[in-house]
């Protein structure tokens, strides 16, 4: 088992027949995810072939569920046109929108945001400007290289998409059930907290390692929210340490704003919540594999 | 990208709130020009991006195009925590009777934005919150419903703005979110908002946030950024599409993600503690699947800042393969050489993850006399700080 992302999901690609879109829908079907189709209302009825699979393009999100049962839905769409991919996939009530798409307007998100929350959150959105979703030797919804890691019991929640592959990478030998890329946006549709709580009630997790990295307060918020909720273990890392304050530091949303945001705040929050913080990834990762040895 | 006074000022005058007239100098005799315009008594206010400018004497009132030259001369040029004063905003002065506060902002933690106002304005609004936290109010502002009438009825009564301003700031609350929201803004700050002799309410002051990520939607925004206060390395970076932000250390950083990129400088920090206190030089993502030309073009801006001693090349391959990597920074070396920019400050290069056995081979082939191998962050952090020291 794994959280959100299973072997029985059925996946489609908003934006499947794009450059992006149709490099990672054959990665996707690579890593045996079950990719059942894409949508692209001008290609509708086509069919596209990817190194032998041939998969069906449909006129809508809700086309597409009616046609294969799909419950999730990778967005690569570019940014002027993710606000209507995703409210298409909020109006299919998908269970599962995974939005990888980088540079997306804040106005946007927080548009289709407040969309979601008025439907009553039918919809669970990961991202924007995210690598997606990964449940190692099950399925893999979005960019994340499905051969970093086998399956294993480390749960896995972050900000950043290559600190996410480097902890995947150092823990690879104890492997991991599911890790999520929750994107480096200001306003982002699952949040650490989310996270955390699909991975304390999962019975295949027995850890969780969480990253996260300068600007807002979801750190803080995810330690207080663990001090309450979470008795499995957890390890964090925060990138961000020496940033400067008011730089934007590569994600829209990586910025210490006066005195907001910093590493240093969310590292006290969440030792306070008895969390232990590695000073670099390795060390994160050391901490980690002390947790399951000593298990 | 955070705009100076004069620039949300004329943003705030096409939106149509009621601002004063202005405009802005970059020298006295500009500065002459415009108080002639606007006759009688102006207020010259430094343009610089960082509060407590009036308290540093960045604010004053001058009397006449004489005098306004006088006090421009004073102003222009003046550091103000770190920021030199480069352009000077002049504008007609009113007789403030009451001072308020109001903005509109992204609410990150409740994924929504925030209305945040008060009577108690023309001081720091958190310093008003931490000491008479009754005197703000908050309203949360739904992003799709926006401000109508009803909430700029909910926003004056829950603030208790007076009653003979209510009108006139209810329509103020309208045109602000409308301006918020058309030019994609993550902040519009009025500090004060003033109450003025005969009754009005103007913004005095304008405080204004742009979202980058919204550019492909205003082209004009572009225009907005002012070029003499970009670092030139960021500059040149800019235009080659490249995520770089200059820092103030000696050890050059090229990462791919950001994440990763961030996580690299805390690391080359740690190390440089026990290297004669080296620290990174700079931020550069050059993100997923770069290319040779791309690795080229990172290394050259790298490379080109004077305070860079060596490199330290970062990449952990996730999608790419480490051995394209290897060979994009080989043929990146060839072509610097090519440029007649040949390479002389050491590398240090760390290469995990996919293929990494395969581009660390490449790499050791190569065997280019600056370019050092180190298998693991953590200790080519540390090697790319001792070369940084020894080069120092």
């Amino acid at each position: 088992m794994a959280i959100w992302l299973t072997k029985d999901s059925k996946v489609i690609v908003q934006g499947m027949t794009g450059s992006e879109g149709s490099k990672h829908t054959r990665r996707m079907l690579a890593a045996g995810t079950h990719v059942v189709g894409g949508v692209n209302p001008r290609k509708a009825g086509q069919t596209v072939d990817f190194d032998g699979t041939a998969l069906p393009v449909f006129a809508s999100v809700a086309d597409a569920m009616k046609e294969t049962g799909a419950d999730v839905s990778v967005i690569f769409v570019p940014p002027q046109f993710t606000k209507a991919a995703v409210v298409e996939a909020i109006d299919a009530e998908i269970p599962l929108a995974v939005v990888i798409t980088e540079g997306v307007p804040v106005h946007d998100t927080a548009a289709f945001w407040a969309y979601n929350v008025e439907k009553g959150q039918q919809t669970r959105i990961i991202g924007p400007n995210c690598p997606g979703i990964a449940s190692p030797g099950a399925s893999n919804a979005g960019i994340i290289p499905a051969d970093i890691t086998p399956a294993g019991r480390i749960g896995l929640v972050s900000k950043s998409g290559t600190l996410t592959y480097q902890l995947m990478y150092e823990l690879r030998d104890i492997g991991f059930s599911t890790s999520v890329g929750i994107g480096g946006d200001p306003v982002i549709g699952t949040t650490h907290i989310d996270a955390l709580a699909a991975f304390q009630d999962d019975p295949d997790t027995d850890a969780i390692v969480m990253i996260g990295e300068i600007g807002g307060d979801a750190e803080e918020r995810a330690a207080a929210f663990i001090k309450e909720h979470v008795t499995k273990p957890v390890v964090a890392y925060i990138a961000g340490f020496t940033a400067p304050p008011g730089k934007t530091m590569g994600h829209a949303g990586a910025i210490i704003s006066g005195s907001a945001g910093t590493a240093d705040a969310k590292k006290v929050a969440l030792e306070a919540a008895g969390v232990r913080v590695g000073k670099t990834p390795s060390e994160t990762a050391r901490l980690m594999r002390e947790i399951i040895q000593s298990r | 990208m955070d705009l100076y006074e004069y620039q949300g000022r004329d943003l705030f005058e096409r939106h149509g709130l009621p601002v004063l007239a202005g405009g802005v100098a970059e020298t006295p005799e500009e500065a002459r020009a415009i108080a002639e315009r606007l006759g009688g008594r102006v207020v010259v206010k430094a343009q610089v991006k960082v509060g407590g400018r009036g308290k540093a004497g960045g604010v004053k009132l001058a009397d006449g195009p004489e005098e306004t030259h006088a006090r421009a001369s004073d102003i222009l040029g003046m550091d103000i925590k770190g920021h030199t004063v480069h352009k000077v905003m002049l504008a007609e002065t009113a007789d403030i009777t009451e001072e308020y506060y109001f903005s509109y902002l992204l609410d990150r933690a409740n994924r929504t934005f925030l209305c945040i106002a008060s009577v108690a304005g023309g001081m720091d609004i958190e310093q008003v919150a931490a000491q008479t936290p009754d005197k703000v109010a908050k309203v949360a502002i739904d992003a799709n419903k926006g401000v109508d009438v009803a909430t700029a009825k909910e926003i004056v009564a829950k603030a208790q703005f007076p009653a003979e301003v209510a009108d006139e700031i209810i329509e103020i609350a309208i045109k602000l979110w409308r301006a918020f929201v058309a030019e994609d803004a993550t902040l519009v700050e009025v500090n004060p908002l003033a109450k003025v002799a005969g009754g009005r309410v103007l913004c005095l002051d304008a405080k204004v946030t742009l979202d980058e990520n919204a550019g492909f939607r205003h082209p004009d925004h572009e225009a907005l950024v002012d070029q003499s206060a970009v670092d030139p390395l960021e500059r040149a970076a800019k235009e080659k599409d490249l995520n770089y932000v200059k820092l103030d250390g000696e050890v050059g950083i090229i990462g791919n993600g950001a994440g990763l990129v961030m996580s690299t400088l805390d690391v080359v920090a740690y190390a440089g503690e026990s290297h004669g206190g080296v620290k990174p030089a700079n931020f550069l993502d050059i993100g997923g699947g770069a290319s040779a030309a791309v690795m080229a073009n990172g290394l050259e801006i790298v490379l080109s800042d004077p305070s860079v001693k060596s490199v330290f090349v970062n990449v952990f391959g996730g999608i790419t393969a480490c051995d394209e990597v290897a060979n994009g920074i080989i043929q990146a070396l060839a072509l610097l050489e090519q440029r007649g920019e040949a390479v002389t400050k050491p590398l240090v290069v760390r290469l995990d993850g996919n293929n990494a056995e395969a581009g660390r081979a490449i790499l050791d082939g190569a065997a280019n006399p600056l370019v050092e191998r180190v298998d693991t962050m953590d200790g080519a952090a540390q090697r790319a700080a001792e070369l940084a020291a020894a080069g120092v």
